[in-house]
C-alpha cells in the first residue's frame, strides 16, 4: 500500500482509496460508495491533488459510439464526473427546444373525444421540423412565419358503399381512424419556399388521434410553436435520455467445476464463460445488467465483486424523431455553453468593473476550453 | 366403454378448472340476480296473490253491487302522454327526460253495471316502476348490440329503478327471521322465548318468559304477564297432566314447571271458562276490536289469531298452538339447564333478507287496499244518490293515481310507510351511485341491517362465522355503520318464497306424523325428531336420518325446489325444513363417497359450451345450501382436502369475497382492515363509468381521460367487467424517500407524466333549467334570443347562441350566462288571470362555479309536468395538482405532496423514470404485502407480455414472478439500481420499483379549496354563513378560542368573535347604564343631559 507515483510523475492514491474514488460497489443488499469525491483537497493529506484540471480532462475524455440508429444513439462517455453527465441528461430532457402544437382552433368536432383532450393529444405529436429555424413566440405576439407553423386537420367520416356489416370499421368507413398523417401543413408567409422539399410534418404518420364514425367530423387548425420541455413534456426532444455506469464483474476467487457451471447458468445476461481449464471467467461484463443474481445466494458475494466505473457512462439518447439523436447531444452542449455564458455575463454585470475584468478573463479562459471541448467532437 | 367410465370419474385436474364454474354461474345469474329474481317473483306471482286476497269490493249502499278482480297483469314499460296514449319507452329516455320507467298494472274484472254483470279485461289500476333487466323490462334478453342501440351500457347490471329520471336502488334489508322461536335472555336477564309471527293479515310478537321460577306469556295486547298455564287452560287444555306431557314428563321438566302449575291452581283457575275470563280481564281494549264480543270471546279471539298468529287455529281447535307453546316452554327450560340451547340472534341462519320485490309487494298490498277502499267509497257515494243521471260505471271512477303516486313517491323518497304492518322505515332506497362502475355494482350487493346505528353493540356488528361464503368479510364501511352494512359475496343467492303446501305434503308422505295425532310423550320422546317447516311444527318423525336423506335426494333430483333447505340439528332432535324467501344460500359441489360429483368431463363439457350452469344443478352435481344446512355439511376447499365424510366442495375459494374485495389483487396477503379500506376507496375511484357515459346526463360525473386495464388483474375483475371499465391507471412506482414532501403517505408525482396524461380527468356537472307554465293561460317562461350585437365577445352573454342557449363547445367563465331565460313579471302574472298583456323580466341562468368550464352538451326535452327542460352539461378537464388524492388497490391512500420535473426524478439503468414516488414508511405498519406482490407480479407480467393474475388464493406465484424478473435482467428482489436525477450519482440504496395500479380518487383540491375575507351572513344570526358552497367563513372553534384565552390574546379574540362575526353597536346610557337609543335614554327619559356611548357587542 501507500501512495505511489504514476508515469506522469503525479502522486496516485493508495489502492483502496483509488477504488473508492473510481468505483461504485454493487452489493447484494445495498450499493456502497455511491457518491463521488469532488472536493479538490479531499486527498491533500495523501499529497494527492483532487482538483479538476482542464488539460487532464481533455486527456481523459473519450467518446465512443456503441449503437446508432435513426432515433437512438448509445455511446460511451468516459472520463467525466457524474454531475457533468447528468447536466447533459437534464438539459436533453428539459431544455433543448423543439416545435410542438400549442394552440388548437376548432371549427367542428363531433367526435367522441372532448376538445381539450383532442388538443392535448395533438400537442403530444412530435413534429419533424428543425426548431432552430424558429424564434420563440413572445407572449401576445401574432403568429408569423418566424415563430409558428400552421396545420389543418379536416376529416369527415363517411360510409363505404357495399361493405358487409360485420367488416372491420376501417373497411366499412372512410376515415374511421384519424392519424397524424392527416395533419396538413399550411405555410405561413414564405415558409413554403424556406422549407421547400422538406415540408414540416409529424414524425410518425401512424399516430392515432381519434376514431370517427359516419356523420362525425373533425375540423381544426393548429399552431405549433417553439418551446422547451420545462414548460410541458410535449416539447421534449427525447423520449428519454439516460446513462448508466459501466458495469464491472470481478472474480475474487477462482471458480471452477460445478460452481463455474452454476455461475454460468445463473447469469441471465450471459456474462460468464467457462475456460477449457474449467475456470469461470467474466468475459462479457459489459452485458451485466447488475441484477445481482450471481451474488444473491450463500457466499457468492465473497467470490464475485460487482461494481460500476464512476467516470464511465453509457449514455443513451432516444429521440422523438424531430432532431437526430447525435445532433441532440450537440444542441444540449450548446445550451450548456449558453448557460455558462449567461452565468459569466451576470457575474460580470454584478461585480464592479475592475475586479470583474480580472475574473472574467479567467472565466472566459475556462469557458473557451469548454466550448472547444463541446464543439470539437 | 370402460375408458369412458373411468373418464367420468377422473378427478378435476386443477383448481383453475373448477373455478371455471364461477364465470358460468355469474353469466346466468349476474351479480344482481337476487334483486331481479325477487322483482320477477313479485310481478309474476306475488302481485296475483295480493289481488286475489283482496279481490272483492262491495258497496254498503247497494247490496247487489260487486266488483271482483279475476286477474292482474303488469305490462311493458311505457310512457303516457297528455292524452293517455302510451308509447314504449327506453330506460335511457327516462333518465334523460326525468320521467319514471314504469309499466301499467291492469286487471281483469267482473262488476255490476246497472242490473247486469259485466266482464272487462285490461283495466288500468296504476303504474308500477319497473326494475331494469327484469322480465318486463325492455332490456331483458337483449344482446350487447341491441343494448347499445337502446343507449344502454351492456355491462350495466340493472336491478334498479328509474323514478323521475334518477336511478334508485332498493337496498336489501336484513331482518330477524319471522315465525321462528328464539330463546334468549331478555333485557332484564330473564330467559325468554320470542316469536315474531307474520302472516299476510297480521304481525305480532309473542314472548314467553321465566320470571321468578314461573312462566308467563307476554304480549303487547295484554296489560300484565299471564301465567302460561292459564294460557294453556284458556286454549282448552285443562288437564295439568296433559300440559306436563306436552312439555316433557321427565322429572327435570316437572320440577322446573311445578311452580307454574301451582300458581294457576292458587289463582283458582281450573277451567277454560275461568282462564278466558282471566285473560279477557287483562286485555287492552282498542277501538278496532269488534264491539259485539264480550271479554271472554275477545280473549278467545286473541289467543286464536293474535298470539302466535302464524300457527293456524281452525274452528278454535287450539291443539297445534298448545303444542307450539309447550315447545316454547320446553325450550326455555332446556336453555336454563344447558346454555347450548340458547339461540344466537346474530347467527345468520336466523336472518332473512328482504329484497326489492318483497318490499314493493308490501307497499303494493297496502296501496291496493287503499285503492279498494277508495273505490268502495266512490261506489257507495254514487250509489247512495237517489237520482242518477247517467248509468254508474265504476271503472270510470278508478283512482289510478293512488297506486301510481304511492309507489313512485315511496321509491323516490325511500320512506316505506305502511300503517297496516306498522312499518315505518326511511332510507330504504338510495340513489344509485355512479361515481365509478364499481360503486354502482357495490351498491347493488349491499345489505342493510335494521339495527340502530347509534347503539354501541358489538354483536350485530362483528363478523359472524355463519356468514362464511354468504357475505363479504371485508366489504363494510368504517365508522357508525361498520358491520351493519354488509355486502353479498359473489355466489350468494337469496331465495324467494316457495310454496310450503307441497313440501309439507311430501314430509307427511315421508313418514312425518301430524302433532294432532300423537301424544305429548311421543312428541318429546328422545327417539323421535320434531319436524319443522318454516318454523311451524309439522309433526314428529321416528327416523330423522332417513327423512333428511330422502328429502335431500328428492331435492337433488329436482322433485322439490332447489332452494328448499333440510337441516337436522343434532342436539335438539329436530329437523328444520325451510322453503321461505329471503334465506341466503350458495352453490356447492356435491361430494359423494369421497369424490366430487363434478368431474373433468363435466368441466370439458362446460368449456365446449355443451353444458351450462343449470345443467349442473339439474343433474344433481351442484346444490344450493343455506346457512342452516351448511351446518350439516363438511365442506372441502379443494380436491386434496376431500375426506371420506366430506359432503361438499367449494367451487372457488375466492367466492367468499364480494365484488369490491374481489377486485383487490392478492387480498389474501394483506392485513384485513386494508382490504376493508380498499373496498370503500374503490367506490371513490375516478374511472370509466359505463359504455354510455358520454350520453348520460348525471348531476355529477367524474371520468378518467385515459383509464387503463390493470397490469395485475383478478378473476373477479374480468368477470364483472372491471377490465373494460377500469378505475385507474398503471403507474410506474418507486418506493423511496424523496424530498420530504412525501411524509404521511403523500406521493410525489412526475410532471412529465402529468403532461402526458397521467391522472387527467373530466368533471361534468349538470345544470337543469325548466321553462315553467303558470296557470292555464299558456303563460310560461320563455327563452330570450339575443342578436349577435347584444352578445359581444367579453360580455356575460358571449357564450349564448342565437336561440338563447349556450351551445356545446362554448367556454363558460364564472358569471357567464348559459340560458337566457325570461319569466313573466309579477304584474304579468296577475294580469294573466284576466288574460291581458304580458311583460317579462330577465331571469338568466348564470354559471357560478369557481373555475371555467365548457358546455359539453345541451339536452332540450320535456317531462310529464314541464314543457321544457334544458339540461346543460358543463365539462371541466383537470390535471392532477398538489393535494389531489390517489390510492393503490390496497387501502393505501395519499395526497399528492409534490410535482417534480422529470429531470429531477430518479432514473434506473434502463432509463425508467417513475410516474409516482411513494414513501417506504407506508409499508411496515400497514402490512400490505399484497401490494408488494402486485409490484413484482406486475413487473414480471410486463416483461412476459401478459397480464398478471392477482386473484385471491389463486394468484401468480411470487417466486415464479421473481424468476421472470431475473430472466429479464432485473433483480430477483424487485429492487433496481437507481441514479439521482438531481446529482446524477447512484442512489445509496436499491429502489423497489414496478408498475402498480393507481386510482385517482374523487377528492380533489379544486372542489375543496376555499377562503373568504368578507362575505354573506346568515339572516337570523348575522354571523358569517357556513360552508364553501355558500362562500362561508372559517370557524374559529372552541378549542382555538381556548388557545387564544390561554395565551391571553384578548384583542384578537374580540376581533374574531365579535368584529369579524356579528358585531352590533348599541348605545348605553352613561348615567343609568341601560341600553337606549342613539341620543336618547328611555330610562332617564332624556336625550340632553345623558351621554349615550356606543358599544360593540354580539348581535
Amino acid at each position: 500500500m501507500g501512495s505511489g507515483e504514476d508515469s506522469d510523475g503525479k502522486r496516485s492514491l493508495p489502492e483502496h482509496l483509488e477504488r473508492m474514488r473510481s468505483r461504485v460497489e454493487v452489493g447484494s443488499k445495498v450499493p456502497s460508495n455511491s457518491e463521488g469525491v469532488y472536493y479538490s483537497g479531499a486527498y491533500s493529506s495523501m499529497g494527492v491533488d483532487n482538483s479538476l484540471s482542464v488539460s487532464d480532462l481533455e486527456k481523459r475524455l473519450k467518446v465512443k459510439i456503441l449503437e446508432k440508429e435513426k432515433d437512438r444513439i448509445v455511446f460511451e462517455l468516459i472520463g467525466i464526473d457524474a454531475p457533468i453527465a447528468n447536466t447533459i441528461r437534464r438539459i436533453l430532457l428539459s431544455e433543448v427546444p423543439t416545435m410542438a402544437i400549442e394552440k388548437v382552433s376548432f371549427f367542428a368536432n363531433s367526435s367522441v373525444i372532448h376538445e381539450e383532450i383532442l388538443a392535448h393529444r395533438l400537442g403530444l405529436i412530435p413534429l419533424d421540423v428543425d426548431p432552430n429555424l424558429f424564434d420563440y413566440m413572445e407572449e401576445g405576439a401574432e403568429p408569423s412565419e418566424v415563430n409558428a407553423l400552421k396545420f389543418r386537420l379536416k376529416v369527415q367520416c363517411t360510409k363505404v358503399a357495399a361493405v358487409p356489416a360485420e367488416a372491420k370499421p376501417s373497411l366499412k368507413y372512410h376515415n374511421s381512424d384519424v392519424f397524424s398523417s392527416m395533419l396538413e401543413w399550411e405555410p405561413i408567409g414564405e415558409q413554403a419556399e424556406v422549407f421547400g422539399s422538406k415540408p414540416p410534418k409529424p414524425v410518425n404518420d401512424d399516430i392515432l388521434i381519434a376514431k370517427l364514425r359516419p356523420g362525425q367530423e373533425i375540423d381544426l387548425e393548429v399552431l405549433a410553436v417553439k418551446g422547451i420541455s420545462k414548460d410541458h413534456a410535449k416539447w421534449s426532444p427525447v423520449a428519454t435520455a439516460f446513462y448508466r455506469m459501466l458495469p464491472q464483474v470481478e472474480l475474487l476467487k477462482s471458480i471452477e467445476g460445478a460452481d463455474a457451471i452454476e455461475l454460468k447458468d445463473m447469469c441471465p445476461s450471459n456474462c460468464f464463460d467457462i475456460e477449457e481449464s474449467g475456470k469461470a471467467v467474466a468475459v462479457r461484463p459489459g452485458q451485466c445488467t447488475m441484477c445481482r443474481e450471481c451474488i444473491r445466494h450463500g457466499d457468492w458475494e465473497e467470490k464475485i465483486r460487482l461494481s460500476r466505473v464512476r467516470d464511465h457512462f453509457i449514455f443513451s439518447i432516444e429521440s422523438t424523431g424531430a432532431i437526430a439523436p447525435e445532433d441532440l447531444f450537440m444542441r444540449a452542449l450548446q445550451v450548456l455553453v449558453d448557460k455558462c455564458g449567461n452565468v459569466v455575463e451576470r457575474l460580470t454585470e454584478s461585480l464592479d468593473v475592475s475586479s470583474a475584468q480580472a475574473r472574467a478573463s479567467t472565466n472566459k479562459e475556462h469557458l473557451s476550453h469548454l466550448t472547444r471541448m463541446s464543439t470539437g467532437r | 366403454m370402460n375408458g369412458a367410465v373411468e373418464d367420468l370419474a377422473a378427478p378435476i385436474k386443477n383448481a383453475e378448472d373448477k373455478a371455471k364454474l364461477l364465470p358460468a354461474f355469474l353469466q346466468v345469474r349476474g351479480l344482481v340476480r337476487q334483486h331481479i329474481d325477487s322483482f320477477n317473483y313479485f310481478i309474476n306471482v306475488e302481485i296475483w296473490n295480493i289481488v286475489k286476497a283482496n279481490s272483492k269490493v262491495n258497496s254498503d249502499a247497494d247490496a247487489n253491487f260487486q266488483l271482483v278482480y279475476t286477474d292482474v297483469q303488469v305490462g311493458r314499460p311505457s310512457v303516457e302522454d297528455e292524452f293517455r296514449a302510451a308509447t314504449s319507452v327506453t330506460p335511457q329516455k327516462c333518465r334523460v327526460r326525468d320521467i319514471t320507467y314504469s309499466a301499467p298494472i291492469t286487471v281483469d274484472l267482473q262488476y255490476t253495471l246497472g242490473k247486469e254483470v259485466v266482464k272487462q279485461n285490461g283495466i288500468l289500476i296504476g303504474r308500477l316502476p319497473i326494475m331494469l333487466r327484469c322480465c318486463r323490462c325492455l332490456l331483458a334478453g337483449k344482446n350487447d348490440l341491441e343494448l347499445a342501440k337502446l343507449g344502454e351500457c351492456p355491462l350495466d347490471p340493472g336491478g334498479y329503478f328509474i323514478v323521475k329520471g334518477t336511478e334508485k336502488v332498493v337496498l336489501t334489508q336484513e331482518q330477524l327471521s319471522k315465525n321462528r322461536i328464539i330463546v334468549e335472555p331478555d333485557s332484564k336477564g330473564l330467559m325468554s322465548a320470542t316469536v315474531q309471527s307474520s302472516t299476510h293479515e297480521r304481525k305480532s310478537r309473542t314472548n314467553i318468559i321465566m320470571k321468578a321460577g314461573k312462566m308467563y306469556l307476554k304480549h303487547n295486547t295484554i296489560v300484565e304477564d299471564i301465567p302460561v298455564v292459564i294460557v294453556f287452560k284458556a286454549m282448552g287444555m285443562e288437564s295439568d297432566q296433559e300440559i306436563m306431557q306436552l312439555i316433557g314428563s321427565e322429572s327435570e321438566f316437572v320440577e322446573a314447571f311445578t311452580r307454574s302449575l301451582e300458581e294457576a291452581a292458587s289463582l283458582k283457575i281450573l277451567t277454560q271458562e275461568a282462564a278466558l275470563a282471566y285473560v279477557g280481564a287483562r286485555m287492552r281494549i282498542t277501538r278496532d276490536m269488534p264491539r259485539s264480543l264480550n271479554r271472554t270471546n275477545l280473549a278467545r279471539e286473541f289467543l286464536a289469531h293474535t298470539v302466535l298468529a302464524h300457527v293456524p287455529v281452525v274452528e278454535y281447535n287450539f291443539r297445534t298452538k298448545c303444542v307450539y307453546v309447550a315447545q316454547m316452554v320446553r325450550r326455555i327450560l332446556l336453555a336454563l339447564g344447558d346454555s347450548s340451547w340458547v339461540d344466537d340472534r346474530d347467527y345468520y341462519g336466523n336472518k332473512r333478507l328482504e329484497l326489492a320485490g318483497q318490499l314493493i309487494a308490501l307497499l303494493f298490498e297496502d296501496l291496493f287496499k287503499t285503492f279498494n277502499t277508495e273505490v268502495k267509497k266512490r261506489a257507495t257515494q254514487t250509489l247512495s244518490k237517489p237520482h242518477r243521471a247517467a248509468q254508474f260505471n265504476i271503472i270510470n271512477l278508478f283512482p289510478v293515481s293512488i297506486i301510481t303516486n304511492g309507489l313512485e313517491s315511496s321509491i323516490s323518497t325511500g320512506n316505506w310507510h305502511v300503517e297496516r304492518f306498522k312499518m315505518d322505515r326511511a332510507g330504504v332506497t338510495q340513489v344509485l351511485s355512479r361515481l365509478s362502475f364499481i360503486s354502482a355494482l357495490g351498491m347493488m350487493t349491499r345489505v342493510n341491517s335494521q339495527f340502530e346505528k347509534t347503539r354501541k353493540v358489538s354483536g350485530p356488528r362483528s363478523l359472524q362465522p355463519s356468514t362464511w361464503g354468504m357475505l363479504c368479510p371485508s366489504d363494510t364501511p368504517e365508522g357508525e355503520a361498520c358491520g351493519l352494512v354488509k355486502n353479498l359475496a359473489l355466489m350468494t343467492h337469496v331465495t324467494t318464497d316457495d310454496e310450503a303446501g307441497p313440501v309439507a305434503e311430501l314430509l307427511y308422505i315421508l313418514g312425518t306424523e301430524d302433532t294432532s295425532v300423537v301424544s305429548g310423550d311421543e312428541i318429546n320422546d328422545k327417539r323421535n325428531s320434531l319436524v319443522y317447516l318454516n318454523g311451524l311444527l309439522l309433526g314428529v318423525h321416528s327416523n330423522p336420518d332417513a327423512l333428511t336423506k330422502a328429502a335431500r335426494k328428492l331435492r337433488r333430483k329436482g322433485l322439490i325446489g332447489e332452494f328448499v333447505s333440510v337441516c337436522q340439528i343434532e342436539g335438539q332432535n329436530a329437523i328444520y325444513v325451510a322453503c321461505d324467501g329471503g334465506r341466503v344460500c350458495r352453490p356447492l359441489i356435491i361430494v359423494e363417497n369421497g369424490s366430487p360429483m363434478v368431474t373433468q368431463t363435466h368441466l370439458d363439457e362446460l368449456k365446449a359450451k355443451t353444458r351450462v350452469w343449470r345443467d349442473f344443478v339439474q343433474d344433481g352435481l351442484i346444490e344450493y345450501l343455506d346457512v342452516n344446512e351448511e351446518n350439516n355439511a363438511l365442506i372441502a376447499v379443494d380436491e386434496e382436502s376431500v375426506q371420506e365424510e366430506t359432503t361438499h366442495m367449494e367451487i372457488a375459494p375466492l367466492t367468499i369475497l364480494g365484488v369490491c374485495a374481489g377486485l383487490i389483487p392478492f387480498p389474501d396477503h394483506n392485513q384485513s382492515p386494508r382490504n376493508t379500506y380498499q373496498c370503500a376507496m374503490g367506490k371513490q375511484a375516478v374511472g370509466a363509468i359505463a359504455y354510455n357515459q358520454h350520453r348520460r346526463v348525471d348531476t355529477l360525473l367524474y371520468l378518467l381521460t385515459y383509464p387503463q386495464r390493470p397490469m395485475v388483474e383478478t378473476q373477479v375483475l374480468t368477470l364483472v367487467g372491471g377490465d373494460r371499465l377500469p378505475g385507474g391507471q398503471n403507474a410506474s412506482l418507486a418506493v423511496m424517500s424523496y424530498s420530504g414532501y412525501d411524509i404521511e403517505d403523500a406521493v410525489v408525482l412526475n410532471k412529465a407524466s402529468l403532461d402526458r396524461g397521467f391522472g387527467r380527468c373530466c368533471v361534468i356537472k349538470k345544470y337543469t333549467t325548466s321553462l315553467k307554465r303558470y296557470g292555464k293561460n299558456n303563460l310560461r317562461d320563455r327563452l330570450a334570443p339575443l342578436s349577435a350585437t347584444d352578445r359581444p365577445p367579453g360580455s356575460r352573454y358571449e357564450a349564448l347562441d342565437a336561440d338563447g342557449i349556450a351551445p356545446p363547445g362554448e367556454k363558460l367563465v364564472p358569471g357567464s350566462i348559459f340560458v337566457n331565460k325570461q319569466v313573466p313579471s309579477d304584474a304579468a302574472l296577475t294580469d294573466a288571470m284576466t288574460g291581458s298583456v304580458t311583460e317579462y323580466r330577465d331571469a338568466p341562468v348564470t354559471y357560478k362555479a369557481p373555475v371555467a368550464g365548457y358546455v359539453d352538451k345541451v339536452v332540450i326535452t320535456s317531462n310529464e309536468n314541464e314543457d321544457f327542460l334544458i339540461k346543460t352539461m358543463v365539462r371541466e378537464t383537470r390535471r392532477p395538482e398538489i393535494g389531489d388524492k390517489f390510492s393503490s388497490r390496497h387501502g393505501q391512500k395519499g395526497v399528492c405532496g409534490l410535482i417534480v420535473p422529470q429531470e429531477d426524478m430518479p432514473f434506473s439503468d434502463q432509463g425508467i423514470c417513475p410516474d409516482l414516488i411513494m414513501n417506504p414508511h407506508g409499508f411496515p405498519s400497514r402490512m400490505t404485502v399484497g401490494k408488494l406482490i402486485e409490484f413484482v407480479t406486475g413487473k414480471a407480467a410486463v416483461f412476459e407480455g401478459r397480464f398478471g393474475n392477482g386473484t385471491a388464493f389463486a394468484g401468480d406465484k411470487i417466486d415464479e414472478c421473481a424468476r421472470a424478473l431475473v430472466k429479464a435482467g432485473y433483480s430477483y428482489t424487485g429492487k433496481d439500481f437507481f441514479y439521482s436525477g438531481m446529482t446524477g450519482e447512484p442512489l445509496r440504496g436499491y429502489v423497489f420499483a414496478g408498475p402498480i395500479f393507481y386510482q385517482k380518487l374523487k377528492h380533489m383540491v379544486k372542489d375543496k379549496m376555499h377562503a373568504r375575507s368578507r362575505g354573506p351572513r346568515a339572516l337570523l344570526t348575522r354571523q358569517p354563513t357556513e360552508g364553501r358552497s355558500r362562500d362561508g367563513g372559517l370557524r374559529l372553534g372552541e378549542m382555538e378560542r381556548d388557545c387564544l384565552i390561554g395565551y391571553g390574546a384578548s384583542m384578537l379574540l374580540m376581533e374574531r368573535l365579535v368584529h369579524s362575526s356579528d358585531a352590533f353597536t348599541i348605545y348605553v346610557c352613561q348615567k343609568c347604564g341601560l341600553i337606549g337609543y342613539k341620543g336618547w335614554c328611555q330610562h332617564c327619559k332624556s336625550g340632553v343631559e345623558v351621554i349615550m356611548e356606543d358599544i360593540s357587542v354580539d348581535y
